[in-house]
């Protein structure tokens, strides 16, 4: 086994971290005060091909791997959440299951545009009764001659109103499963602007305050029968695969976020001084950053063995990332919040001083436990497969 | 339309300066950077390829840890990457540099050479003049802008109170500033194709017209006395806070018979 990182990835690194500097951090801040999605930073990230990293060439991508997609969401996190969750929900959430998924037609269609950043994308499973258990389902999906008719809403969607493509999760009938009756599931392309698709209510959020995160609703929204990805039925399935990755995007973010504040703290600790000294010469604080830096290696290790394990998916689909997945976003989450908690005290009253970037990113850090599969169903995830 | 721009690995002023018992500068130890003039210049040949199509090769002498930055220029968009490598050309001055570069570049085709200004580790902006000179081409040094008209390249050169407007034909050598443009960014998918290009290594036998007086150290007329990193100056003294300051400035020049 072999830690080092192949030539490629030091240089992806580099590039990533070069652009989080210049283009990103400059705007975390604002855009968090404000509320305010970094549109400007979007189409630089189009540009340099940030949107369509994990994508072929031949489809309008970059044509690398999940692991240099990772290192992008960890780089951007490290200065800006908000940012990162823009790439990863993109990415991970929308090109990926029209890239696993999609026809050929699909495909063609819409990861060009997807992919070189012209068009930016979104995901819709969760509604106001429906999160973690997804036979709450309510949105209904009915064809009608050659159209399928969605009626219903979806929530907490990231990149709600930017985004122009969204894959929609609606129920499109009831099956026998088991003796049981269960909601049949099925997944959807929409494109913003369909007559009957609009937009409902801007979350007012605690943290990645520049994430554009609305409520999505259907009202006769007519659709084209082609539209349908994968197969009928199979939507729960599309949705759960879609979540393993974006669990790595997730995982990747809240890695970024704690190396972010425990690189802030590093140098805080350095300058500021009580009782005659800096604060890094108190024992208390070495431990502290000791304890934080050894998490967030061991969060990152977890990260990118998930990236890894979903690069051998692609070449096999007999493997399988989901507990790979859900260990790296359970715990790197988990370490995000902590790191940034310790770096906040750390900090002292400045730490709860807006003009701080720690108190930003311990905000920030706390979604990372909850979206994309709450801590409590990463343990459902890793200790149903051990037991199994 | 083919463009050669000479690149320069040079060390990242951000990191410490270390040198050889000699005087040079030890580059093996230093971290590096693609020099931020040449670096303009990659950007202005990579937008005449944009914008008129070319196809762009760099150009660099140096250790082989130098293919750094020929890799980095193909990950911004460079087309191919020549790294001209051997012992016998190492502790090069300019002159000896510009003879090497000279014979690597009679090798290759070009319309266009683009060299940076100078190198944020020599100054001395003589490189890139030097090779227009041994290969007989026109110069235009300083550029601020670049078109193209037909086989013709027109230059904005910049000057102490103003700009000069050139036209020179094809080929010729330009130097660029790096005030010319904001150089891009690599791209991931760029990356990825520069670690799969093989780059061109050139030894001293490849090199076309070159005499053995001309390169490497001994080529060098430039012979360097000493080097030295920057003498940091002691911690300063404050003077008291209840003292007049300018007093006790005064008190002290006296005590050490300056006044």
């Amino acid at each position: 086994m072999d830690f080092t990182l192949d030539k490629k990835y030091e240089m992806a690194q580099n590039l990533f971290r070069e652009f989080a500097q210049n283009e990103v951090k400059p705007l975390a801040q604002e855009i968090d005060e404000q509320h305010r999605f970094p549109r400007e930073t979007v189409e630089k990230m189009a540009k340099y091909g940030f949107l369509g990293i994990p994508v072929a060439k031949e489809d309008g991508g970059q044509g690398c791997d999940p692991l240099t997609y990772v290192m992008c969401v960890e780089e951007l996190s490290k200065v800006c959440g908000t940012t990162g969750v823009i790439v990863s929900a993109h990415t991970s959430l929308c090109v990926d299951p029209i890239q696993t998924y999609g026809t050929p037609e699909q495909k063609a269609k819409y990861l060009p545009d997807l992919a070189s950043g012209r068009k930016l994308g979104a995901f819709g499973l969760t509604e106001p009764g429906a999160g973690t258990d997804a036979q709450g389902q309510q949105t209904k999906a009915v064809l009608d001659g050659d159209e399928w008719v969605l009626n219903g809403s979806k929530c907490f969607i990231t990149n709600g109103k930017e985004a122009d493509v969204y894959i929609i999760i609606a129920v499109t009938g009831i099956v026998e499963k088991r003796g049981k009756k269960m909601k049949e599931i099925s997944a959807f392309i929409v494109e913003k602007g369909t007559p009957g698709f609009s937009f409902g209510t801007k979350e007012n959020k605690m943290g990645i305050c520049g994430s554009s995160t609305y409520e999505l609703i259907f009202t006769d929204c007519r659709i084209p029968k082609d539209n349908l990805l994968g197969q009928k039925g199979k939507g729960f399935g599309i949705a759960m695969h879609t979540l393993d990755g974006g669990r790595i995007g997730i995982a990747a973010q809240a890695l970024g976020i704690a190396e972010g504040a425990l690189e802030t703290t590093i140098n805080y600790v350095k300058e500021r001084k009580q009782f005659g000294r800096s604060i890094a010469q108190f024992q208390n604080t070495q431990f502290q950053l000791a304890d934080m830096a050894t998490k967030v290696e061991a969060a990152k290790m977890l990260v990118y063995k998930a990236a890894m394990k979903k690069a051998e998916y692609q070449k096999d689909h007999k493997t399988s990332y989901s507990v790979e997945a859900a260990m790296a976003k359970l715990y790197a989450a988990e370490v995000a919040m902590e790191v940034t908690t310790k770096a906040v005290q750390l900090h002292g009253g400045y730490g709860y001083i807006k003009e701080y970037d720690v108190e930003r990113m311990m905000r920030d850090a706390k979604i990372t436990e909850i979206y994309e599969g709450t801590s409590e169903v990463q343990r459902m995830v890793i200790s149903a497969n051990i037991l199994n | 339309m083919k463009i050669v721009v000479c690149i320069k690995q040079v060390p990242d002023t951000k990191g410490g300066v270390k040198f050889n018992p000699d005087g040079t500068l030890d580059r093996g130890a230093m971290l590096t950077i693609m020099n931020p003039d040449d670096k303009a210049g990659l950007e202005a040949a990579l937008r005449l390829k944009d914008e008129y199509g070319a196809e762009v090769t760099v150009l660099t002498m140096g250790l082989p840890k130098a293919t750094d930055v020929l890799q980095e220029a193909i990950a911004m968009g460079a087309d191919k990457g020549v790294l001209v490598t051997d012992r016998v050309l190492g502790g090069a001055d300019t002159w000896a540099t510009s003879t090497t570069l000279a014979g690597a570049l009679r090798k290759l085709d070009y319309d266009l050479i683009i060299t940076g200004r100078q190198a944020i580790d020599g100054d001395t902006a003589q490189v890139g003049p030097q090779i227009a000179e041994h290969l007989g081409l026109p110069v235009i040094s300083y550029a601020q802008e670049i078109k193209l008209e037909g086989d013709s390249i027109v230059v904005k050169r910049q000057y102490d109170d103003g700009y000069h407007m050139l036209k020179a034909k094809l080929p010729c050598l330009i130097t660029a500033l790096s005030e010319l443009n904001e150089p891009r960014y690599m791209t991931p998918g760029g990356i990825f194709k520069a670690v799969e290009t093989e780059i061109t290594t050139l030894g001293r036998a490849d090199l076309v017209d070159v005499d053995d007086s001309n390169i490497g150290l001994n080529g060098s007329p430039t012979k360097i006395a000493k080097a030295s990193d920057k003498v940091k100056k002691g911690q300063g003294e404050m003077a008291p806070e209840d003292a007049d300051p300018v007093a006790y400035i005064v008190g002290k020049l006296k005590d050490k018979h300056v006044i």
